[in-house]
């Protein structure tokens, strides 16, 4: 399987600019996830990866050699858009085997690879039902089958499960990721769900306004986000921000919120006064009545496995993950106390996340 | 506001039966959701509450009255819909007014001046009271149709999917608001849905309805600790409840007639086993930044469990696998035990 090399692309759209100048790497097998909000520009990079649109500078590379110019019929990848693009007239075999007939791959060599998709995909029982007659998801595996059984470089897939609930979605993600494991296909996947990406990627690209904000294994965006975008991207809920004027200097391992010293990773840099903000995530969170920062309970979402508790500070709200047998109240006053270890100073100016010891430990820091 | 109730309400179309024998009672600032897959009649009751469809046996009150035979005007309520209908050329400001303007109502013009300001400052809108309804954002554009039908006093208000058509982050921030909001107005409120966190978060209590029945009613927690059955106890929590066959792993106090012991990802305790042995293997393990969902490989089954992301587990490992507060449902998939004391 191959890697993909992106190198200083850029593509405008008249005055727009859809990609700035961005470079990357997606190596041969991995699961590579482009995750941000609609016009971020990830869609139009994966396009430029096919071959559907040139880029108005910069390359692209396969195994290190030049596609830039290469036609999408001549890249060898495989695309899934909306996975149950399925013919519903054809039975399912005709369908996984589409795609072979298309190329003129003769019709033994055919049969033999269809077989090897479906007991892949272990659908081997019903190869020959026809698809209306299937469940959804049989269909979402049947789709699976027609993209994998070219045995292609590399599959490109653009919000493939945007259209399914909520639940077929969760048990999709489980599939895609057990078959990767399987054909170790080196996959690029759009989409702007972040559990989606969380839960299949090996690494997630964060973009944003055409600009890569973050590259980094799921575990690392979420526990050292470089910008406050992909802090409040990542993250269900997302992190909170307390927002305060100062200035902070390298080697300090506390920052001062309305009167309260709230411990934090030793700062590798300084920031002079100015705008800044605190970056907690919601199981970082305990009350505790000792506590001198305070707010007010503004209301909890019980979600039986635990709860979210949304607090009102006068520096902007908190939430917090506790267990669900704990109760608050709106209205009531409490104390919140933050493991420290954790926490992520921000200069809010510019959204950029301070060095700190945190990111010391960060293989891509 | 008033009190809504459903006594023995059928609802059939041709062959169907949309809604079968529903009994409810709503009580005065009271916030019931109404939670389902598509076509298990949510919709339907909804719109026999409103008079939008009649029912062919029962009764629908409100406020202590018979309304089963008036038509939906009579009933007063204010409705929200999933697709936000604004007029697109009025500001939100004439928008909010609208059903305080209609003809019949005679609302003087300073009482709605001061209801729209009140209704946008608690909707947070205030400061784009003067844009089109085409400049707002679709977040913005979901709190005027639900301003709408706040500025309204009604007996009750009915809301069907309104989230639905926001993006995640959105729904999260209304969800918050649209709690604070019935809390603050101390409004009933009959709300419908298929999204089981917004039933947990929002809800005083959850209708949980299948294939036209009312299944089970009651508190967020309640159902979720204690579901009647295995088609409520699988359709609340995120990841779902493990449902796996009665003798797959041994449990302690499992009644004799047992067929599916259910138990929360929560509530499944993990161990290393020695090489060689052990209950099951991991699977696959999920980071999902605050916690990890390790998917685990038991006989032919896959079961789910949460994990400290600090948990040094690896796919492959063998495991043993200990069940706390397990359910035990029988061969009708009713539960006969397990639960809170």
């Amino acid at each position: 399987m191959a890697d993909i090399g992106v190198r200083n692309i850029q593509k405008r759209f008249g005055e727009f600019v859809a990609v700035h100048d961005s470079s990357f790497t997606i190596q041969g097998g991995e699961f590579f996830v482009m995750l941000g909000p609609s016009g971020c520009g990830k869609t139009t990079t994966l396009r430029m990866i096919a071959g559907l649109e040139m880029p108005t500078s910069g390359q692209i590379l396969f195994d290190g050699e030049d596609v830039t110019s290469l036609r999408a019929s001549r890249r060898d990848i495989a695309f899934m858009f909306q996975l149950f693009a399925l013919y519903p007239h054809m039975k399912v075999y005709d369908n996984i085997a589409f795609p072979l007939r298309c190329h003129g791959v003769p019709r033994r060599e055919r049969r033999r690879r269809v077989r090897e998709t479906a007991a892949l995909l272990r659908i081997e029982h019903f190869l020959h039902r026809r698809v209306s007659a299937l469940a959804g998801g049989d269909r979402q595996r049947v789709a699976l089958g027609r993209a994998i059984v070219r045995e292609p470089k590399a599959f490109l897939m653009d919000e493939p499960l945007g259209a399914l609930d909520a639940e077929m979605r969760e048990l999709m993600c489980g599939e895609l990721r057990t078959l990767h494991d399987r054909l170790k296909a080196t996959t690029l996947y759009v989409t702007h769900d972040q559990l989606e990406a969380m839960s299949m990627a090996d690494r997630i690209i964060v973009m944003n306004h055409g600009v890569i904000e973050q590259i980094g294994t799921p575990q690392e965006i979420y526990d050292r986000p470089r910008t406050m975008f992909v802090a409040d991207f990542i993250g269900s809920p997302s992190m909170s921000f307390l927002r305060f004027e100062g200035a902070v200097r390298i080697g300090q391992s506390s920052v001062d919120i309305g009167g309260a010293a709230i411990e934090v990773p030793e700062l590798r840099e300084s920031c002079p006064h100015g705008s800044l903000a605190l970056g907690i995530r919601p199981e970082q969170v305990r009350f505790s009545d000792a506590s001198a920062l305070r707010g007010e309970v503004f209301g909890t979402e019980y979600l039986g496995t635990n709860q979210i508790v949304t607090v009102e500070t006068g520096h902007g709200q908190i939430r917090a993950r506790t267990p669900s047998h704990q109760r608050v109240e709106p209205g009531e006053n409490v104390g919140i106390e933050c493991r420290p270890d954790r926490l992520v100073v921000f200069d809010a100016n510019d959204g950029r996340a301070l060095a700190s010891d945190l990111y010391r430990e960060s293989p891509s820091g | 506001m008033a009190e809504v109730s459903l006594r023995g309400v059928h609802k059939r179309f041709g062959e169907v039966t949309a809604v079968e024998g529903a009994d409810l009672d709503v009580d005065d600032g009271e916030f019931v959701v109404l939670l389902g897959p598509t076509g298990a009649g949510k919709t339907t009751t909804l719109r026999l509450i409103a008079g939008l469809e009649k029912p062919d046996e029962g009764e629908v009150r409100i406020g202590g009255r018979d309304v089963t035979g008036d038509p939906p005007a009579a009933r007063d309520l204010a409705f929200v819909f999933q697709q936000y209908s604004l007029y697109p050329h009025m500001t939100a400001r004439d928008n909010l007014a609208f059903p305080l303007r209609a003809p019949g109502r005679r609302v003087e013009e300073g009482r709605i001046r001061e209801k729209v300001a009140e209704i946008a400052g608690l909707l947070q809108i205030d400061h784009k009271l003067d844009s089109k309804a085409t400049q707002l954002s679709g977040g913005e554009m979901q709190r005027v149709a639900i301003g709408r039908a706040l500025v309204r006093d009604p007996a009750a208000y009915l809301m069907d999917e309104p989230l639905s058509s926001l993006d995640a982050k959105l729904r999260s921030e209304l969800r918050l608001e649209l709690k604070r909001i019935h809390r603050e107005l101390g409004a009933t409120i009959v709300y419908v849905t298929h999204d089981q966190i917004e039933a947990m978060t929002m809800a005083d209590r959850i209708g949980v309805l299948r294939e036209g029945r009312l299944v089970q009613v009651g508190a967020p927690r309640e159902i979720y600790e204690s579901p009647r059955d295995v088609y409520v106890a699988s359709r609340l929590g995120s990841p779902a409840m493990n449902l796996l066959p009665g003798d797959l792993l041994p449990v302690e106090g499992k009644p004799a007639d047992t067929a599916t012991v259910g138990v929360r990802t929560e509530h499944l305790t993990i161990m290393r086993a020695p090489a060689g042995s052990g209950m099951g293997t991991v699977q696959r393990i999920e980071h999902l930044g605050d916690q990890n969902h390790i998917h685990l490989a038991v006989g032919e089954h896959t079961l789910v469990a949460l994990a400290d992301p600090m948990s040094e587990l690896r796919t492959g490992d063998p495991i043993d696998v200990r069940l706390e507060n397990p359910l035990f449902f029988d061969r009708d998939g009713e539960r006969i035990a397990g639960g809170p004391r």
